[in-house]
C-alpha cells in the first residue's frame, strides 16, 4: 500500500501514566500535517483496568473534532470498539501507532564487570531502549556481594540486562555476577506468574555457563556481546532484545495491552503489519536521531516532566546518540527532590525578589502533594521556573557525565591531537558545536510567555556560540518517533511544520573577560531593512525581534579573547534564524557564567536581564 | 479537560471499607472467611528467605576453584550449623590439613566450581500481617492473605510519615485554627492518637514522642520542622517507612493551615474512640494517601459498597482552594466559564468563579480546587 499511494490518515497515541494523548496526521496538498488532537485519562489502573478504554476515549475525541473541522459527520475512526484500519482510501484510517509509558514505563537493572566500561555500555543500551535504570551493579562497585544480592532481590525490575567481559576474555567475573543474580532469585515487578526476563549480552565464552546458572531460575535470553572488544560498543542487538521483551513480557502483563498490541497496525514493506508499541522515550530518541541525520546537525532535547527529566542528544560527526533519565528530577511529583539535590540557595539565586525560605519550602512540598495544581500568582510562577532551571542544570550535568566516549580502549591519535587535552572517556557534549536545542514538558511548553521558555533554556543549559532554540508545541515527539517506523517522510514533515515551535537563536560568546569590556560586536541586518548595530559589553542581554521563518544577515565579532564558534577573536558572518521570541544576544558570560550570591548585587542583575528578555511583566520587575 | 480539578480527599462519617491484607510472599492464612477480627489480630504469617551470604571457599582453602568439588563436605540444600565442617583439604601425608567451617546457621544454596564460591543462606525470618482494622473477614486469598471489611468513619490525609498504628483518639483543640502548645502534651497522651489544630510544631512533635503518643493528626506541618525531625529532605513523596517514634497524618498541607471544619467535627464526634491510622503516602502512579479509620457498629448486611461516583463540579458545588492565594479557604462555585482565561501569572487556564466563606468573590484555576462532597 505504501508503494501505491501515500498514507492518507494516521492516528497515533501516547499512553502516559496519567493522560493518553492522541493526534491525527493527514496528507493534505502533497504534505503531511498534524490536524487535530485529543486526550483522555489513561485507564490502566483501577477501576477500569484496561488501557484501551482510554485510547478509545482519546481517539473518539479526535473523531469528533475531525467531524467538526471538516463538517463531515461520516468521518469514522472507530468501528466495533476497535480502531478502524482500512485499506480503502475513503474510510477509517491507514495506520494506527502508539507509544507507552503507563505504569511507570520500563524499569531495568543492569550489571557489568567494570562499572565504567561494560557497566556503562549496558546502561547506555538500556537507556537508549527507553528504560529507567534502577541500578547498575558491577563486580567492582565496592558493595559487598551480599549487599548486591539484597539489592537485586529488593528492586523488582521489569528485566535485567547483563554485560561483562570482552569476547573470548576471562569469564570468572561475569559468571560470578550470574551467580549473584541467581542467588537473589529476582521476581518481576508486575505479577509473580512469570519468570523475570534476563538478557545476557556479555563475553560469548561464558554463554554456556550463564545458561547453566540462570536458565532454570529466569527467562534467559542470550544475545551478542554489547562490548565485543574494549574499542567497540555494539548496542543494537541488546536494544532490540529489550524492545522485544518489553512487548512480550512487560506490556503483556499490563491490563489491556494485549488488545492494544493487536490494534497497532500499519503498512510496512508493502503490506499491513503489526507495528510494535514503543516505550515513549525510545520513540523520542528515534525522532531526534532521524532529524539529526536528515538535517546533518547536532541536537540536544529535553523533556522535563512531573516525575522525571529526560535528556536526549546527538553529537559528533558520527551522530552518536545518548539518552539519560534523571528519574527524580521533575516539576511536580519530584519537585521536592530538586530542592534536595540543589540547595535552597541555588534555587533562590534565580528569583528576582526577596522570598522567605520557609515559604519556598512549604510551596515546593505543597506542589509535591498536590501535583496537578498550577501557579496562579506570578510570584509562584517565577519560583516554579527558578526550580525548573535547577532541575535542567542537574539533569544536564548527569547527561554530560554519561554521554562520553568509550573508556578503557586504546585510542588511536593523530599528531594534531597529541597536544590536546581530550582523554578517552571524555564527554562528547559540546555546547559550542550544538545546532539545535529543543525543550518540552509542561513547564517549558506551557509557559505563559515563550520568552520564559528561552530564559529557562539559557539559564539551565548555558548554550555557547550560536544555537537555535525551539519547543515541542504539544509534546508530539513520541508519536512522531513511532510514526517514523512506518513513514519517515510523514514523521519529519510534521516535526518541522507542526511539532516544533521555533523560538529564535541565541548568540553567546565564551571565555573570560573583564566586566567593563566589549563582549560582542554585532551588526544584524533585519528583513525589514533595519540594522541593529552595537558593541555589547559583558553582562548584558539583548532581544531583537525576528519572526518565524525569517532570517537576518549577521556579522558577529567576539570581544578580545572570546569565542563564538570560529575560535578566539574570530569574526563570524552568518544567517541567524528567527522565531516567536527572536534573536537573543547573551553576553552574561560562559565558562564561566557567574551569578553573585549576594542578593543586593544579584537581584538588580536578574531584573535587568529579565526585563531585556521580556520574561515577566515590567511592573513586577520594577 | 472536564475533570481538570481534584476530586478531593474523602472525609465521611460512614463508609464501607475494604482492606486487602496480603503477605509479601506466600505463607499461611490464620483466619477464615466470616471470622470477626480485631485490628491487633495476626491474620497471616510466612517465613521470608534469609540473607544470602557468599563465601569464597576456594580462597579459604587456597586451591583453584575447579578443585572445590573434591574437598567439599556438604551439598546444595543441606542444613548447616555454625561451626560445621564445610570442606577440608587432604593435606600432606594426612598432615597440615586445611579445613573451613560454616560461619552461620542456615542452609547451602549453591556451590560453584567455576568461581569457587559457596552461597549460604541464613535462617528464614518470620513475618506476619495484622488485621489493622476491626472488621470481618470477607474473603481469603489462599496462602496469601485476607480481605477485611467494616463500616467506618473515615478521613483521608494529604501526606503522612510513619506506618500503621492503632489507639484512641484524643482531640486537643476546639477550633480548626487553634495551635496546640507543647505544654498541653502530657502523660495522658501516652498511646493516644492526638489531634492538634492548624499546625504541629517541632517542639510539640518531640514532646509527643517523649510521652509515648502513637500518632499526631494535624492540619499543617512546616517543612523545616519535618527536615529536622527526619534528618533529611524528603525528595520523592513515597513515605510510610520512617521510624521517628510515632506516625503523623497531615490533613491539609505544608505551612500553617487550619484543619478542615468537617474533618475536625468528625474527629471531635469520635473523641476517645479506637481508630487505626497510617502515614503511607505515594503520589505517583497508584496513589496512596494516609488514612484515619474509626470503626463503627454495623450489621453484616450493611456491608454493601455503593457504586463509586466522581464528584462533579457544578454551580453551587462546595470547593476548597488548594493553592495560593486563599489556600485552604472554602467557597461555593458561582460560575464555570468555558473559555480559557488568563490568571495573574498570565497562565491561560480553565477557571471557575467562586464566593469564599468570607464573602470575597474570586477567580481560581479549576486545577487549584478540590470538590468537597456534602
Amino acid at each position: 500500500m505504501a508503494e501505491t499511494r501515500p498514507l492518507k490518515r494516521i492516528v497515533a497515541t501516547d499512553c502516559g501514566s496519567t493522560t493518553t494523548k492522541s493526534i491525527l496526521i493527514e496528507y493534505i496538498d502533497g504534505e503531511y500535517r498534524q490536524t487535530v488532537r485529543g486526550e483522555a485519562p489513561t485507564t490502566v489502573e483501577k477501576p477500569l483496568n484496561d488501557v484501551t478504554k482510554g485510547v478509545i476515549n482519546a481517539v473518539t475525541e479526535l473523531e469528533e473534532l475531525a467531524r467538526l473541522k471538516y463538517n463531515d459527520p461520516d468521518i469514522t475512526f472507530i468501528k466495533d470498539e476497535n480502531i478502524w484500519i482500512s485499506e480503502k482510501e475513503d474510510e477509517g484510517v491507514d495506520a494506527y501507532v502508539s507509544t507507552s509509558s503507563a505504569g511507570g514505563g520500563l524499569q531495568m537493572m543492569v550489571t557489568g564487570v567494570v562499572a565504567k566500561m561494560t557497566g556503562e555500555s549496558a546502561e547506555r543500551a538500556a537507556l537508549g531502549a527507553g528504560a529507567i535504570v534502577m541500578d547498575l551493579i558491577a563486580s567492582n562497585d565496592k558493595r559487598a556481594n551480599y549487599e548486591k544480592i539484597e539489592r537485586i532481590r529488593n528492586l523488582r525490575p521489569d528485566m535485567i540486562l547483563m554485560a561483562g567481559g570482552v569476547d573470548g576474555g576471562t569469564t570468572k567475573h561475569v559468571v560470578e555476577m550470574g551467580e549473584l543474580v541467581g542467588a537473589a532469585d529476582p521476581k518481576p515487578r508486575l505479577g509473580s506468574s512469570y519468570k523475570l526476563p534476563v538478557i545476557y549480552a556479555g563475553n560469548n565464552k561464558a554463554q554456556d555457563i550463564i545458561r547453566e546458572t540462570l536458565a532454570d531460575k529466569t527467562d534467559l535470553i542470550i544475545t551478542d556481546n554489547l562490548r565485543p572488544t574494549l574499542e567497540i560498543e555494539n548496542l543494537g542487538p541488546a536494544r532490540d532484545k529489550i524492545h522485544d521483551l518489553f512487548m512480550e513480557h512487560v506490556m503483556a502483563q499490563a491490563p489491556g495491552y494485549n488488545k492494544l498490541m493487536s490494534w497497532t497496525v500499519g503498512p510496512k514493506n508493502g503490506k499491513l503489519e503489526n507495528i510494535p508499541i514503543m516505550p515513549t522515550p525510545a520513540a523520542v530518541g528515534n525522532i531526534m536521531q532521524t532529524i539529526a541525520r536528515k538535517n546533518d546537525i547536532e541536537v540536544l532535547g529535553v523533556d522535563i516532566g512531573g516525575a522525571t527529566t529526560d535528556i536526549f542528544s546527538v553529537f559528533t560527526k558520527e551522530r552518536v546518540f545518548n539518552r539519560t533519565v534523571s528519574a527524580n528530577l521533575g516539576m511536580s511529583y519530584s519537585i521536592s527532590n530538586v530542592l534536595a539535590t540543589a540547595s535552597i540557595e541555588e534555587i533562590l539565586r534565580w528569583v528576582p525578589v526577596d522570598i522567605d525560605e520557609s515559604y519556598l519550602r512549604n510551596m515546593i512540598k505543597n506542589k509535591m502533594i498536590r501535583p496537578t495544581t498550577i501557579p496562579q500568582q506570578l510570584e509562584e510562577l517565577v519560583l516554579e521556573q527558578a526550580i525548573a532551571k535547577e532541575a535542567l542544570k542537574y539533569a544536564f550535568i548527569q547527561h554530560k557525565e554519561f554521554a562520553v566516549g568509550l573508556k578503557g580502549g586504546q585510542k588511536q591519535r593523530e599528531i594534531s591531537e597529541a597536544f590536546s587535552q581530550s582523554l578517552s572517556g571524555g564527554s562528547i557534549v559540546n555546547m559550542m558545536t550544538l545546532n539545535l536545542l529543543v525543550g518540552s514538558g509542561g513547564v517549558m511548553s506551557h509557559a505563559p510567555r515563550r520568552n520564559q521558555s528561552v530564559m529557562m533554556m539559557l539559564d539551565g543549559f548555558l548554550p555557547e556560540g550560536i544555537t537555535r532554540l525551539a519547543v515541542d508545541s504539544i509534546f508530539m515527539m513520541p508519536h512522531l518517533g513511532v510514526l517514523a517506523e512506518i513513514s519517515e517522510k510523514a514523521a519529519t514533515e510534521v516535526f518541522e511544520k507542526d511539532c516544533l515551535v521555533y523560538l529564535g537563536t541565541c548568540v553567546a560568546p565564551v571565555g573570560k573577560i573583564k566586566p567593563d569590556k566589549v563582549s560582542l560586536s554585532a551588526k544584524i541586518e533585519l528583513p525589514n531593512g533595519d540594522v541593529f548595530e552595537e558593541d555589547i559589553k559583558f553582562g548584558e542581554i539583548r532581544l531583537i525581534p525576528l519572526g518565524v521563518g525569517e532570517t537576518a544577515k549577521a556579522t558577529l565579532k567576539p570581544g578580545k579573547g572570546l569565542d563564538i564558534g570560529n575560535g578566539k577573536n574570530q569574526e563570524i558572518e552568518t544567517e541567524l534564524h528567527g522565531g516567536v521570541v527572536g534573536l537573543v544576544l547573551d553576553t552574561r558570560g560562559r565558562k564561566p557564567f557567574v551569578l553573585p550570591m549576594e542578593a543586593s548585587e544579584r537581584i538588580p542583575l536578574l531584573k535587568k536581564w529579565m526585563l531585556a528578555l521580556k520574561a515577566y511583566p515590567e511592573e513586577f520587575l520594577k | 479537560m472536564a475533570q481538570a480539578y481534584s476530586p478531593g480527599l474523602t472525609v465521611s462519617d460512614s463508609i464501607v471499607l475494604i482492606k486487602d491484607r496480603i503477605l509479601p510472599l506466600k505463607g499461611k492464612v490464620l483466619v477464615k472467611k466470616g471470622d470477626k477480627v480485631k485490628a491487633e489480630d495476626i491474620v497471616a504469617e510466612t517465613l521470608l528467605p534469609g540473607k544470602v551470604v557468599p563465601f569464597n571457599l576456594a580462597n579459604k582453602l587456597s586451591i583453584p576453584p575447579e578443585l572445590v568439588g573434591e574437598y567439599v563436605k556438604i551439598k546444595e540444600g543441606d542444613t548447616l550449623q555454625k561451626g560445621q565442617l564445610l570442606a577440608q583439604t587432604k593435606g600432606f601425608f594426612g598432615l597440615f590439613k586445611n579445613s573451613v567451617k560454616s560461619p552461620l546457621d542456615g542452609e547451602v544454596e549453591n556451590i560453584s566450581k567455576i568461581t569457587g564460591q559457596l552461597l549460604l543462606r541464613e535462617p528464614r525470618i518470620p513475618v506476619n500481617i495484622k488485621a489493622f482494622i476491626d472488621g470481618v473477614v470477607v474473603d481469603v486469598v489462599e496462602e496469601e492473605g485476607v480481605v477485611i471489611e467494616n463500616k467506618s468513619a473515615y478521613i483521608q490525609g494529604i501526606f503522612g510519615i510513619g506506618g500503621e498504628t492503632t489507639g484512641n483518639l484524643k482531640v486537643l483543640v476546639s477550633s480548626p485554627e487553634e495551635i496546640v502548645d507543647e505544654n498541653k502534651i502530657d502523660e495522658s497522651c501516652k498511646d493516644e492518637l492526638i489531634v492538634t489544630g492548624s499546625m504541629a510544631s517541632y517542639a510539640l512533635i518531640k514532646k509527643a514522642i517523649k510521652v509515648g503518643a502513637k500518632a499526631i493528626i494535624t492540619g499543617g506541618i512546616d517543612d523545616k520542622d519535618l527536615k529536622k525531625l527526619l534528618g533529611y529532605n524528603i525528595g520523592v513523596a513515597i513515605t510510610g517507612h520512617e521510624n521517628i517514634g510515632l506516625t503523623i497524618v497531615v490533613t491539609e498541607g505544608f505551612g500553617k493551615i487550619k484543619i478542615a471544619k468537617k474533618t475536625l467535627e468528625l474527629l471531635k464526634r469520635f473523641d476517645g474512640h479506637k481508630a487505626s491510622l497510617h502515614g503511607i503516602t505515594q503520589i505517583r502512579a497508584g496513589v496512596m494517601r494516609p488514612e484515619i479509620i474509626i470503626p463503627i457498629e454495623f450489621k453484616e448486611e450493611e456491608l454493601e459498597v455503593p457504586e463509586a461516583k466522581m464528584a462533579s463540579l457544578e454551580i453551587g458545588t462546595t470547593i476548597r482552594v488548594i493553592r495560593q492565594p486563599n489556600f485552604g479557604q472554602i467557597g461555593k462555585v458561582t460560575a464555570l466559564p468555558e473559555e480559557l482565561t488568563p490568571v495573574e501569572s498570565e497562565t491561560m487556564a480553565r477557571i471557575l468563579e467562586a464566593e469564599l466563606e468570607n464573602g470575597e468573590k474570586v477567580m481560581i484555576p479549576r486545577a487549584n480546587v478540590e470538590v468537597i462532597e456534602e
